[in-house]
């Protein structure tokens, strides 16, 4: 399916993130109208301190996750081409968790649901507060016909990626 | 209920291995706030009565971590460790940056107080409200980066078995000692992330007198409710706004004190504080930027100024070295102080520190002043086991880092810290060191010195303070001013870095204290009435000391002989501060903070602050009696 026009990617610079965790706030503040790192959909790791990155949706153009869901919960918005999450139809079972390459969705730790990043309905929070810092780790672009799929990634592959990127050797032992 | 709090405090006993829930009044979270004001409360409550005879590292102590109700909400988390210092033998409130305050906040916990001892090495996991002490046999002895990756990768393994429908867990915060805390170095630190130190007041050591390796905590829900989370979002952006400004802090941090305050203010400890001014170049903040920063923007929670970098030396002799920053705190003491000014040693002794859980400040302190001694033949390699202690040789201060951390032969008396370190060496020597010795009422002073007034105008920075040493809660007159002592304890209370709240609007952080929890609040009523309160704490408690401990007003409130001694080069040579000067600005801020002409707070004092049981105590006629048969091996 071609990307529309207007629809946007989250783009991503991993090695920039200073690990401030400001796209956590935003995200909560913006979809719990609280601070509450655990329920925002792009989630700061630190496995190795430093090597801090923000893992979020990848926005797949295949969409995996979707596809997997046995109770139809998850559908693709035809405004962003985000993946929304029915609160009301989804189990929580994680077979979406399972299905996504890089372990992304997560349970929302309060209600029974999964939480995936809705893009904010077209202009991301995490976003707007990272390029107000001048971090710039995360970028809004243009979504075209590119394998997102790649950025995919599990937490232990990115860390040690990082980890090896700026501590050498070292940092393979660090994850 | 106050809005802000998470409302209730967990207390473990680790020699019954007990746990409860516990809360404070209303009336006394307003009063003391949080962190290193409640600290003070708890520990007089708990403590007071024995103060003298409490030993900071035998179980009797109280180990406190402590958030605030600014934690999280106010940019740059940090997380308060308190309890009675094996440093001052009074009460310091010394915070940490990291998300540990956040995490723990975010489980249920305003804070942990900690009692007992353990009789075998464990660590705490708290995970929202269930809290575990486990085995910390395998971590027992590991240096800071072992034990963060062994303690992530196991709780992480446990979070995962037991919430494997979940999905990926972060990493729980945590705080942790290093070798030196186990060995109940006096100055060891409570440690976060890769490095970064609850330093001052030395409660690593409290903490391996626990045998309390680490404590770990995840939590899942949010931050405790506030009064009005719009405001409070506000508030961070017009905060954010002006720190994004800050282009020096942001892109250097305090790096750029590296070569600054040695060339330009002339504060800086050079070879034990002889100077406080060198020229060398080498040591530029920029130099540091492009040889070994390998991250240049690193923050805690919510910090827009990131003033924390990552170094790596990536080639020479110290290849391989890796540790944050340094900052301008341990570039000094541990560049300049030790006669070094080479960023890759500079980073290389600062990984060495962080890795063995030792303060770079007091032990850049303490091996400063052993170099000294060195230097004037009161010590020789002899005494060192063979290590030749000259000024800006890299390896041998390592080398004595070493000895300190494992106390191995004049380690174990260096691992007293300074002012102890002076009396032990000076009875074998017959020789009186407290000359040499740059610190104050136990604790080595920070790396701003006073004799150019160019820093640290004031001249009863480090003298009258509560937190004696420490350069991030100095006295200044008037009392009640905005970078008064009284307005730290508002940083350390509410619980957030002081680098954000530096040229904030005036009434920012109190504006921010009402979005959050609904409560009026002034600088002055602040300031004379309720930080005023932690203040006397802190002071009676100082003064009570013990039990090896016991500090003097007449003679201990006082800057360290060397900060008499004119300075011998650079743009201010020659200057000093005056001893007469001194004496009558003591005697002002006396009198400014309610205490009688001998520094003892005054009765109608404490009566008005409503502190009877102080004043009791205080006017015990055994106020000072020192305890000479304690403290024989640490």
């Amino acid at each position: 399916m071609p990307a529309k026009k207007e629809q946007i990617w989250i783009s991503r610079e991993l090695a920039k993130c200073s690990g401030c965790r400001k796209c956590e706030i935003a995200c909560s503040l913006f979809h719990e109208k609280r601070i509450w790192p655990e329920s925002s959909s792009i989630r700061v790791f630190m496995l190795v301190p430093g090597a801090e990155f923000p893992h979020l949706c990848a926005q797949c153009e295949d969409y995996p996750c979707v596809k997997v869901c046995p109770f139809n919960a998850l559908s693709i918005s035809s405004k962003t081409g985000a993946v929304l999450v029915n609160k009301e139809k989804c189990t929580a079972c994680g077979k979406c968790i399972t299905a996504c390459p890089g372990r992304i969705p997560h349970m929302h730790p309060k209600e029974r649901h999964v939480v995936i990043c809705d893009l904010c309905n077209g202009s991301p929070q995490c976003v707007k507060v990272c390029r107000e810092g001048g971090w710039n780790v995360l970028k809004t672009v243009s979504r075209r016909n590119m394998t997102y799929a790649l950025y995919a990634r599990k937490p232990e592959e990115i860390a040690r990626d990082l980890a090896v990127k700026f501590y050498g050797e070292k940092g393979e032992g660090f994850v | 209920m106050i809005k802000g709090y998470a409302g209730k405090f967990l207390e473990i006993d680790l020699t019954t291995q007990k746990m409860r829930e516990t809360s404070f009044s209303d009336e006394i979270l307003s009063d003391y706030m949080g962190g290193r004001g409640l600290a003070a409360k708890i520990l007089w409550d708990r403590l007071g009565r024995r103060w003298k005879e409490v030993d900071p590292l035998g179980s009797e102590n109280i180990l406190l971590l402590l958030a605030g109700p600014l934690t999280g909400y106010f940019p740059g988390g940090r997380i308060c460790v308190s309890g009675k210092s094996p440093q001052s033998n009074g009460v310091i409130g010394s915070t940490v940056g990291g998300e540990f305050g956040v995490e723990l906040r975010c489980a249920g916990y305003d804070g942990l107080i900690i009692t007992g001892q353990s009789e075998k090495p464990v660590y705490l996991f708290v995970k929202d409200s269930e809290t575990e002490i486990r085995d910390a046999g395998h971590v027992w002895g590991k240096d800071a980066k072992q034990t963060v990756t062994m303690l992530t990768r196991e709780c992480r393994g446990l979070l995962k078995k037991r919430f494997p429908l979940y999905g990926e867990w972060k990493e729980p915060a945590l705080v942790y000692i290093g070798p030196a805390g186990e060995n109940m170095v006096r100055t060891a630190v409570v440690a976060a992330k890769w490095t970064h130190a609850a330093g001052y007041g030395g409660y690593g050591a409290v903490m391996g007198s626990k045998k309390l390796k680490a404590v770990a905590v995840k939590g899942t829900g949010p931050l405790p409710e506030v009064a009005n989370i719009r405001k409070v979002e506000k508030l961070i952006g017009e905060l954010c706004e002006g720190v994004y400004e800050h282009e020096l802090w942001r892109r250097w941090g305090t790096g750029s004190g590296g070569y600054e305050v040695g060339a330009r203010t002339s504060s800086e400890p050079v070879r034990n504080w002889q100077e406080e001014w060198h020229d060398e170049k080498s040591f530029g903040v920029d130099q540091f930027e492009n040889k070994v920063w390998v991250k240049q923007c690193w923050s805690d929670f919510g910090c827009p100024t990131n003033c924390l970098k990552i170094s790596v030396v990536k080639s020479g002799k110290f290849k391989g070295a890796i540790t944050d920053n340094p900052d301008y705190e341990l570039q000094a003491y541990l560049g300049p102080n030790l006669g070094v000014f080479s960023p890759e040693e500079n980073v290389f002794l600062a990984a060495v520190i962080d890795d063995l859980g030792l303060c770079g400040i007091q032990t850049g302190n303490v091996m400063g002043f052993a170099a000294e001694l060195y230097q004037r033949g009161i010590l020789t390699e002899k005494d060192l086991d063979g290590i030749k202690l000259t000024w800006g040789d890299t390896e041998a201060f390592a080398a004595l880092a070493r000895k300190i951390a494992y106390r191995e032969g004049l380690g174990n008396i260096l691992a007293k810290g300074t002012y102890r370190a002076a009396l032990k060496i000076g009875e074998k020597k017959k020789l009186s060191l407290l000359q040499y010795a740059v610190q104050s009422k136990g604790v080595g002073i920070g790396a701003h010195g006073i004799r150019s007034r160019k820093d640290y105008p004031e001249i009863i920075a480090y003298a009258c303070s509560v937190q004696a040493g420490d350069h991030t809660s100095t006295a200044s007159l008037p009392i009640d001013g905005g970078g008064s002592e009284l307005m730290e304890i508002f940083n350390d209370s509410a619980v957030y870095c002081n680098f954000n709240s530096f040229g904030i609007r005036r009434n920012l952080r109190f504006e921010f204290y009402k979005a959050v929890t609904d409560l009026e609040l002034t600088q002055k009523d602040w300031c004379m009435k309720k930080a005023m309160k932690t203040l006397q704490l802190q002071r009676a408690m100082l003064l009570l000391g013990g039990p090896d401990a016991q500090w003097t007003p007449e003679k201990h409130d006082d800057n360290p002989p060397r900060f008499y001694e004119p300075l011998p080069s650079g743009p201010y040579k020659g200057k000093s501060v005056d001893k007469k000067e001194v004496q009558e600005e003591i005697h002002r801020y006396y009198k400014a903070a309610g205490w009688d002409k001998k520094g003892i707070p005054k009765s109608e004092t404490l009566r008005r602050l409503e502190l009877v049981d102080v004043d009791k105590a205080l006017k015990k006629p055994t106020l000072r009696v020192v305890n000479r048969n304690y403290d024989a091996n640490t």
